[in-house]
């Protein structure tokens, strides 16, 4: 049973291989500048380095809706996918079914404005 | 590889299309519908799905078959739970529009939140697999984290949503983790091959550490001791209208689920879990009692007394034989119409704003208000559980059911509590009645439905305390299913 399992490893070990490998890669081969600022831990372009109480936008989290809404759908759509056949109509319908409570999700934020950004 | 699609029943699960897809449209109609409609007419469309459930349910009655590959089941067991809920839910709502608009804050989520939860609480009762039971759960709690949180402005309502967040996750944590462990000792999710299995080939590792997960992660949910911390904080920060709608909902849903997965899975191996459910329901009712009787905030007052009153229906578990089964059936009823009834008065007498929520604010109600006070003690006597009441039949029920299996122990602790209690919830009266007012509190805002509401609910208390014959054969009828 476990051997099953056999191409989710391989899948980890690529995936390992990659990451680690470009790293690597660029580390060996890549030109090397030293300045105070790129010598900062990297922190998706923010200051890494201040109060942890520092305030932003709320509408990143409404963003952060929007995402989740299609991230379910994407999480759903691609075992569907894989099983479209066998399903036949039933599966059609009932993935029908779910999108549209997606969509009324979507609908939802969309209509209480979470598209403008001012 | 072919997959077998199951055969459905669409009907089997009426209830939960109607509350779910009403849910949904007042999302949309929120969204998207004009300023002027939109405070008016969100509590009706949501009161009028709360109904078409009811009848449907009503329709499906005396149903018995599982649907959806044995994920659901379709039995008056969850029917009669459903009946709990739906009235929780729809009283709820009555008690609610002019409250919310006092704060403005009359959205149309509000009910759609509400519909939501009630459709996971009806998968809570009806789940015929953990994995349904723990979907449920989070489909009833997640509305209510939102919802116990409406009060954005309001500091102790956003300690309240914070904290039951944080500790239900807790729950929901050990709930799943419970789920797994039985999963990992038994490899399978649904109740009645779990049940198989074990009287079969009787309890293991796993399995011993699955149950005692889940009777924590249960616990939470219907605040047992010592998992009840949560309950006075969240009861008192979140708005009023919520705290009651939760007091009888989620209760009553935590219930249904524990009841159904213990006397469906753990029947053989009583036992093990008695003994720890007995020191459970002796702290629950104590702590809850004991410690009621120093509050004067209303709300703190009414979550303690919860807590008591889970100790209560936790005493009908243990006993686990038909009359237990029956008494939980019943006393749930029974609780959620005074339970919300108990709330309805609150509501009212802490006028706008909840200003007025001291025990004291009482005082001169009798005179000033003889109608609003007499309703409320009548919810208050039953609440206490004195005849002619529901409260003291429920009480009953589930006392003898347990003198009946032998838990003679228990049923005099238990009664000892009824008796602490009777302090604090006749203080209530005594204030109302004996006390003038200290101080002119304002009028006290009633609209007609509310009224009725209240009248009725009184009134029903009083019936079916009086007239307990037939809600104690349907409640019998539903608890069937457990064999035993």
């Amino acid at each position: 049973m476990l051997i099953d399992y056999l191409p989710i490893l391989v899948y980890f070990v690529i995936a390992l291989g990659v990451a680690v490998g470009m790293v690597a890669l660029s580390e060996a081969v890549g030109k090397k500048t030293h300045s105070t600022v790129k010598d900062l831990p990297y922190e998706c372009g923010m200051v890494p380095v201040g109060d942890a109480r520092s305030r932003y936008s709320v509408k990143f989290f409404v963003i952060a809706m929007f995402f989740l809404v299609f991230d379910i759908e994407a999480i759903f759509l691609y075992p569907w996918a894989v099983v479209f056949k066998q399903l036949g109509l039933f599966g059609l319908i009932e993935m029908a079914i779910f999108i549209i409570v997606l969509a009324v999700g979507l609908a939802y934020v969309w209509g209480k404005g979470a598209l403008q950004w001012e | 590889m072919s997959i077998d699609i199951p055969t459905i029943c669409l009907t089997n699960i009426g209830p939960l299309i109607t509350l779910s897809v009403a849910g949904l449209l007042l999302l949309l109609f929120d969204a998207f519908s004009g300023k002027a409609m939109k405070k008016a007419h969100f509590h009706q469309f949501s009161l009028v799905a709360v109904v078409i459930a009811l009848l449907q349910t009503v329709w499906l009655w005396n149903r018995q078959t599982t649907d959806f590959s044995r994920m659901i089941y379709v039995d008056n067991f969850s029917f009669f739970f459903n009946v709990i809920f739906l009235l929780g839910t729809g009283i709820s709502i009555i008690l609610s529009v002019h409250y919310l608009e006092n704060y403005r804050k009359n959205y149309g989520e509000y009910y759609a939140l509400m519909l939501f939860a009630a459709v996971g609480m009806i998968l809570m009762a009806a789940g015929g697999n953990l994995v349904i039971i723990f979907l449920g759960v989070e489909i009833l709690s997640i509305p209510i984290y939102i919802l116990s949180g409406l009060f954005r402005e309001d500091l102790k309502s956003n300690e309240a949503a914070l904290k039951y967040l944080l500790l239900g996750a807790f729950s929901s944590a050990f709930l799943l983790f419970g789920i797994a462990m039985l999963y990992g000792g038994t490899g399978t999710f649904y109740l009645a091959d779990l049940a198989a299995f074990i009287k079969k080939s009787g309890m293991n590792g796993f399995t011993y550490v699955g149950m005692g997960l889940l009777i924590v992660g249960f616990g939470f949910k219907v605040s047992m001791a010592p998992f009840h911390m949560w309950t006075p904080d969240v009861y008192e920060g979140a708005p009023t209208s919520i705290t009651a709608f939760m007091s009888v909902g989620t209760k009553a849903a935590a219930f249904a689920a524990f009841l159904r997965v213990f006397l469906e899975v753990f029947p053989t191996v009583r036992m093990e879990w008695d003994l720890l459910l007995w020191v459970a329901a002796v702290a629950t009712m104590t702590v809850g009692n004991v410690t009621a009787l120093a509050q004067t905030n209303i709300k703190r007052m009414l979550a303690y007394s919860s807590i008591a009153h889970a100790g209560y229906i936790l005493v009908g578990l243990i006993a686990g034989n038909q009359l237990g089964a029956t008494g939980i059936l019943y006393y749930l009823l029974a609780y959620t119409i005074m339970n919300l009834g108990a709330f309805g008065v609150v509501i009212a007498v802490a006028r706008k704003k909840d200003n007025y929520l001291n025990i004291y604010d009482y005082a001169g109600l009798g005179f000033q208000y003889p109608g609003l006070a007499a309703v409320m003690s009548v919810f208050l006597f039953s609440l206490v559980g004195m005849p002619p009441t529901a409260g003291f039949l429920g009480k009953f029920y589930l006392f003898s059911a347990a003198v009946e299996a032998g838990y003679i122990w228990l049923v005099i602790i238990a009664v000892i509590n009824s008796l602490i209690s009777v302090y604090y919830y006749l203080r209530i009266t005594v204030i109302m009645y004996m006390q003038p007012a200290e101080a002119d509190l304002g009028p006290v805002a009633m609209t007609p439905v509310v009224n009725a509401t209240l009248i009725i609910s009184a009134l029903a208390v009083l019936l079916i305390g009086i007239f307990p014959g037939s809600i104690f054969q349907l409640a019998m009828n539903s608890v069937k299913i457990f064999g035993s």
